[in-house]
């Protein structure tokens, strides 16, 4: 019988098949670290005296803690300097490369790796954070660890795991004009739970999934784990040789003839048997939003926030009820009504360059809304150079956003950038758990294009609700398009 | 890690569903660099209200947590299992728990057992109505006991015998090491590897300042 795409890429790391219940041992060939999920890791090498086994296979970069402005000064929290700090001893300590706050490469891991050609079609890749998914984008199988598995990872470069079940997510037909990859994704979280996914790794299929762009894909095997899956996987093709070709760390020459060979065989055999199945219709799809306190509690913007009793389910009823109370929203009243404070562009879902440029095509000769903050943060310190290069940065500066360095920023709200008590975001990130952004702050889940209209408008709106502009199709836009 | 193989301890009934580990721990608390010493943070938005239910006395020892479905969704950070062992539990029952919590759980000898909805239900009942009640979580019998109730749970047997021989992951795969290393010899020339490092040419990257007053204070 033939195999899927991630049994595949499992099958070709086994170290050591377990036997009696006892899991696979799996090799893997990149491990990206960072100063939050790695400090206990490195002490615990340390207490046992162990190095790390492949340095050459282990890359660290700063992002969750760090500032998005005045980089160039001492972290002025001084436990978020003293992590950093950590971070950068250990790394010297046990021979990693490291790319901190300043440095050109410096950017979220998820975007570090990529960007550097390190991420490539068939490779394990782990992180001690959970949007690892993301580079399953490129037909990697990409996970997050804990800090126990990141030290083993260190220690042993493998990681004893239970083989996962399989999930076919298929996206059949056109994504229409003003909906994205990050409204695919959403609608498949709200189809399928926030638990959906669990013990499973997902394959993104189909022809709307094929016309993605590669940062696209990124975002939609980003948000994977947000469906309680590990890892989420996109067969590699032309879209994805293209962007590897001439990075950093692609092969080359001989090389890059007998990776693309190997590549080219990563898809998932016709006679191959899924675990489960989902289809959807990309024509159906609509600008999405959460309205609620976990990211399967989202609705097409044309929506109304749900009634609490009109849900049968007993438990899914108490948890809206309580959600709507955190979110501060009234039963049934319309998501387009939903005002404001912030919007934030950015964070390791939706902070790359093709993000950039779609909101700067709305911001173009706008200006912001005058009751709304606009925090742009990307997602690299190199797709801020990008950025700049093409002027980006000039249009969000007339349109009144605020222009910053690179990190994980507002997303998680580690470092100054958070929510205050009741301030409610629209946010391009991939999390709108209770206090996520900031204590008491309220985040509302939604694409680049959501966010950049709600900027300019102040309320909850698409594309389609702002003069003149027409819709774009979610084909990759290029510079010259802004 | 420390054996585990029954304990007796005050149930703690959490009736929330998708208690994800920004809940369990906020993000600002993940910045210490030690592995001990989250006991203040556990559920430290919630802790604010007198109401929740570790600030109620008859619970505030618990050590065994009763939770609803999909329990430890979200972040990775293990720092959610360390705080939950901080603070005094040493068992998670559940309907149903993200997979990396449950890995992690595992790791660090924090018991995460999967029981029937409708048995959490009944655990639920006896705990809101008689504050106090101690559960029994019984490894060896997969088996909880609270009361005249007596239910089943679920562990991968991996896990439970891990668990109950108090085993650490690194040791047991150092075995292996022979396979590790003749699996390395196989592996392709062409694929990537982090050293030598190769980048772009390096660029300044100018600091971003702030705009507003409220951002330079912070």
């Amino acid at each position: 019988m033939g195999r899927t795409l991630a049994e595949k890429v499992w099958d070709a790391h086994v170290v050591r098949r377990g036997t009696d219940g006892a899991p696979d041992l799996l090799y893997i060939d990149l491990h990206l670290i960072h100063e939050v999920t790695s400090p206990q890791a490195f002490e615990g090498l340390r207490l046992a005296g162990r190095p790390v086994r492949r340095p050459d296979l282990t890359i660290a970069t700063e992002d969750h803690n760090t500032p998005t402005l005045d980089i160039d000064l001492p972290i002025a929290d001084r436990t978020s300097r003293t992590q950093i700090e950590t971070l950068r001893n250990n790394v010297k300590e046990f021979g990693v490369r490291i790319h901190s706050l300043g440095d050109a490469d410096q950017g979220i891991v998820h975007q570090v790796g990529p960007q550097l050609g390190l991420t490539q079609p068939g490779l394990t890749v782990v992180c001690g954070d959970s949007h690892t998914s993301t580079h399953g984008a490129f037909g990697a199988l990409a996970f997050g660890i804990g800090t126990s598995e990141v030290e083993h990872v260190l220690a042993t470069q493998t990681l004893p795991l239970a083989p996962f079940k399989t999930m076919a997510i298929t996206v059949d037909g056109t994504l229409p004009k003003g909906t994205t990859s990050k409204d695919i994704i959403l609608a498949v979280i709200a189809k399928i739970g926030t638990g959906g996914g669990q013990g499973y790794v997902l394959e993104y299929r189909g022809e709307a999934i094929r016309a993605l762009s590669m940062e696209a894909r990124m975002t939609i095997c980003n948000m994977s784990i947000e469906a309680g899956a590990r890892a989420g996987m996109i067969a590699p093709d032309r879209t994805t040789f293209d962007y590897l070709q001439g990075r950093p760390h692609a092969p080359e020459g001989a090389d890059w003839d007998a990776a693309v060979e190997y590549w080219s065989t990563l898809h998932t055999d016709e006679d191959a048997v899924f675990d489960a199945e989902v289809v959807l219709e990309a024509a159906d799809l609509e600008p999405f939003v959460t309205w609620g306190t976990n990211p399967g509690q989202g609705l097409p913007l044309s929506g109304n926030v749900p009634v609490p009793a009109e849900i049968p389910d007993e438990n899914a009823r108490i948890a809206a009820e309580r959600a709507l109370e955190y979110m501060g929203l009234t039963p049934g009243m319309p998501l387009r009504e939903i005002a404001v404070d912030t919007v934030f562009i950015g964070s390791c879902t939706n902070g790359r360059i093709e993000d950039l440029r779609s909101v700067a095509k709305l911001f173009k000769d706008r200006t912001k809304h005058p009751d709304v903050r606009v925090l742009v943060v990307p997602s690299s310190a190199r797709v801020r150079l990008q950025a700049e290069a093409e002027g980006l940065d000039r249009i969000f500066l007339d349109f009144g956003a605020e222009w910053r360095n690179a990190g994980c920023s507002m997303c998680l709200g580690m470092n100054p950038d958070q929510l205050k008590p009741g301030e409610r975001a629209a946010s391009t990130s991939n999390r709108n758990f209770e206090g996520r952004q900031g204590k008491g702050g309220r985040t509302h889940l939604v694409s680049p294009l959501v966010a950049a209209a709600t900027a300019i408008r102040g309320t909850l709106s698409s594309v389609a609700d702002l003069d003149g502009v027409e819709a774009p199709d979610g084909s990759p836009l290029e510079p010259a398009t802004v | 890690m420390e054996k585990f193989t029954q304990h007796t301890g005050v149930g703690v009934p959490l009736r929330r569903s998708n208690v994800d580990t920004d809940q369990i721990i906020p993000a600002v608390y993940l910045k210490r660099v030690t592995r001990t010493g989250f006991e203040d943070a556990l559920f430290a938005a919630w802790r604010g209200d007198p109401d929740f239910v570790l600030n109620r006395d008859a619970y505030t020892a618990g050590s065994v947590l009763v939770a609803g479905p999909d329990f430890g969704t979200g972040s990775s950070r293990e720092h959610a299992v360390w705080a939950l062992k901080d603070y005094g539990f040493r068992a998670v029952l559940s309907s149903r728990f993200a997979d990396i919590f449950r890995g992690n759980s595992g790791k660090q000898g924090l018991l995460a057992a999967q029981l029937a909805q409708d048995d959490i239900e009944l655990l639920w009942k006896i705990l809101e109505t008689e504050p106090g009640t101690e559960v029994t979580v019984d490894l060896d019998a997969r088996q909880v006991r609270c009361r005249d109730v007596v239910v089943p749970f679920q562990v991968d047997d991996y896990t439970r015998w891990r668990l109950m021989e108090g085993l650490d992951d690194i040791g047991l795969t150092m075995q292996h090491e022979a396979e590790i290393s003749e699996f390395e010899q196989t592996r392709a020339a062409w694929r990537p590897t982090t050293l030598p490092a190769k980048h772009l040419p390096p660029v300044e990257v100018v600091a971003a300042r702030p705009v507003h007053a409220d951002d330079a204070l912070s």
